[in-house]
């Protein structure tokens, strides 16, 4: 589903090198976790294939069920079915909840030549959605994030996500920021949208979370490369001694 | 003080082309008021109080031409059960306008009661202009007194239910009109004032309020989306204990305005909300200008005003609180923030606090921004297209002034206006 080969990316603003050659194959149906240390390029990686400004792909190709990507505008890629569930989602002053989530759920059937959603329709599904992850109606009548807490903001991106029903999403540090409760009622509501047809890269420091969502492979990045592949013993391992040994085997 | 040369040339200038209208008990306020402005004479360049707005084109003795503008949409408040008057060029049409009377109201034409010996005008009509000469002067109020050839004198003595709906339409490139209406609301009443229209090629209109003991005034105006249309505006309103004056404006479009605001809280317990949302796309000037004294106990003032700016356009906001040494408990608040949409665009403000109560709470604050990009990349990582998305974040930034507008139909009915604006000037 998610192909990514080769890629090398830089700073727009400055010379500096963050991923160094990435390669990367996400089959549909499969959860794969990223794991690595600070500025490894993790987030990094998640922005570019979501279309975020400042950054330069100087090499190689991303794309999505054979759709070369990196030339879509993010709007276009959100419509081709790729989702970023953020680290710090964005707060919004002015911009309801409600309105924000149905204008995207729209905007995105419009751009597939699908029929809106009717206002009762979105209603149904949004409310029914949002009672799984304990999101309540004052909650969707908030502007968007602001005054969330931490684990509001994760659950608000994952009721996103199940609304816009995204075929690759991909999950950057969902976990920071989360109490084991929170984690929990997160990870359920991914679980609850694990498929045949749609896959999961879960970006994460701590193999806590792969505790709930059970990762298929789990790759190391270390200095803009994924260096190390494996299945999800590779993530305790990480727990356990930490990844000096790993990134030592790697050099 | 002398006034300089050039002045009292461009004031002459523009006098000579006038005629006092003539008759009744209005003959003598009316020759007050040129007096006014003969002694101030009319505002030029230099004037600090105009240092960010050339009024130049508002003082010619040549009208500057404005081409009509068809908005291609059903005016204003079309939906609203109002009562409706309408002025074409500043002039009234009284076969389009609705019967001037209602329960709790009456409503008569300046020029239809200046013969009567007695009427309450007669001690209304420019005082509050005249009033509000000091400490800061404006001479083009003085010469809308002096001149104004139409408007309406509104008595309210109880709760009215419809708005007072006054339209102003634009039927001639040249016309030049000066509408000087009057407002008096007695203790305890209530009326809703809804404006809207581009009235004439250049506009000068003074309103007066009149807000008694207890008595509440609402005030919503669009401006017309005519390109070259040219206004001054000033609002004067006196408020009584425990009475309220809300206002809202929105001006979309206009290549020069200046909305002046005067109000006095004068009873204890006044409220005065002051706000405005403007946007505008090129050759577009837009001044916002406020003046709110406190001068009783426990009064609230709030002056709200937001302003997109784009390809070129000016937004200016010059607001004042003044808190008299008596004014204590005052509560006043003060924000004006414009969204520039390009590099091109400019924001000029002039906050101002001059406090003499000492127990009292004040703020103000202004900025300018542009688009918040990493919300835009929020938005559109979700799928919303960057176009609808920045509109999404700049009725967002709009709707701290609209949501100041208590008539939840009329604040739907001025986000609808601006949504349409924002998706036509979309890049």
């Amino acid at each position: 589903m998610l192909e990514i080969k080769n890629l090398h990316v830089k700073l727009e603003e400055e010379d500096k090198q963050i991923l160094k050659g990435v390669d990367l194959t996400v089959e549909a149906g499969k959860v794969h976790a990223i794991m690595g240390p600070n500025g490894s390029g993790k987030s990094t990686l998640s922005y570019v294939l979501s279309g975020k400004d400042g950054y330069e792909v100087t090499e190689g190709a991303a794309s999505l069920d054979g759709e070369d990507i990196l030339d879509m505008e993010p709007e276009e890629r959100a419509a081709a079915g790729l989702f970023l569930a953020f680290q710090y989602p964005v707060e919004i002053p002015g911009v309801g909840n409600m309105t924000f989530l149905r204008t995207a759920v729209n905007a995105q059937r419009k751009a597939r030549g699908e029929e809106e959603m009717s206002a009762a329709e979105f209603l149904k599904v949004v409310r029914e959605r949002a009672k799984t992850l304990k999101i309540d109606a004052d909650m969707l009548k908030r502007p968007v994030n602001v005054g969330f807490s931490g684990g509001e903001k994760k659950r608000n991106e994952i009721l996103q996500m199940a609304m816009l029903e995204p075929k690759m999403c991909i999950l950057d540090e969902t976990d920071s920021g989360l109490d084991v409760d929170a984690m929990k009622l997160v990870s359920e509501g991914v679980n609850a949208l694990r498929s045949e047809g749609r896959a999961f890269l879960v970006i994460t420091h701590y193999q806590r979370l792969l505790d709930h969502i059970k990762p298929d492979v789990v790759h190391i990045m270390a200095n803009g490369r994924i260096v190390k592949t494996g299945g999800p013993e590779l993530a305790l391992e990480v727990e356990q001694n930490g990844y000096a040994d790993i990134l030592a085997e790697a050099v | 003080m002398a006034l300089p040369q050039a002045k009292i040339d461009a004031t002459d200038a523009r006098l000579a082309g006038m005629d006092l209208p003539q008759g009744g008990w209005p003959a003598e306020c009316r020759a007050d008021a040129l007096a006014r402005v003969q002694a101030m004479g009319l505002p030029g360049r230099r004037d600090e109080y105009w240092k960010y707005t050339n009024p130049e084109t508002l003082i010619s003795a040549e009208v500057p031409q404005a081409a009509l503008f068809d908005p291609q949409e059903p005016a204003m408040f079309d939906g609203v059960d109002r009562l409706k008057i309408v002025f074409v060029d500043g002039v009234f049409d009284a076969d389009r306008s609705d019967d001037l009377s209602g329960e709790h109201l009456t409503i008569d034409r300046l020029a239809d009661v200046a013969n009567l010996d007695l009427h309450w005008a007669k001690d209304a009509y420019g005082t509050l202009e005249a009033k509000g000469q000091s400490p800061v002067q404006r001479p083009l109020a003085a010469l809308n007194t002096a001149f104004a050839t139409d408007g309406v004198l509104i008595h309210v003595t109880g709760a009215v239910s419809k708005p007072v709906n006054l339209i102003y339409e634009h039927s001639a490139v040249n016309s030049d009109a000066i509408l000087h209406h009057v407002v008096k609301l007695e203790a305890g009443a209530s009326l809703t004032i809804l404006e809207n229209g581009p009235a004439a090629a250049r506009f000068n209109k003074v309103l007066e309020a009149f807000v008694a003991d207890g008595a509440a005034l609402n005030h919503i105006r669009t401006q017309g989306r005519d390109h070259e249309r040219r206004a001054v505006t000033h609002m004067f309103a006196e408020l009584g204990a425990e009475s309220t004056f809300k206002t809202f404006t929105l001006t979309a479009n206009g290549v020069l305005t200046r909305n002046e605001c005067i109000v006095w809280l004068n009873g204890d317990e006044g409220v005065a909300h002051v706000a405005g949302a403007c946007v505008g796309d090129g050759d577009f000037h837009h001044d916002d200008t406020v003046f709110i004294t406190h001068d009783a106990v426990n009064c609230e003032s709030r002056q709200v005003f937001k302003k997109v700016l784009r390809n070129g356009a000016t937004g200016v906001f010059q607001g004042k609180i003044l808190v008299k040494p008596d004014a204590q408990k005052t509560d006043g608040y003060q924000i004006s923030q414009s969204l520039l949409l390009d590099d091109d665009s400019q924001f000029l403000a002039k906050p101002e606090l001059e406090i003499y109560a000492d127990d009292v709470a004040c703020s103000h604050g202004s900025t300018s921004g542009a688009i918040d990009e990493e919300a835009l990349y929020y938005l559109r990582s979700r799928g919303v297209p960057q176009g609808e998305a920045t509109d999404l974040l700049t009725l967002a930034f709009l709707g701290e002034a609209v949501d100041e507008i208590e008539d939840r139909d009329l604040g739907e009915m001025i986000v609808e206006r601006l949504q349409g604006w924002l998706t036509r000037h979309r890049r």
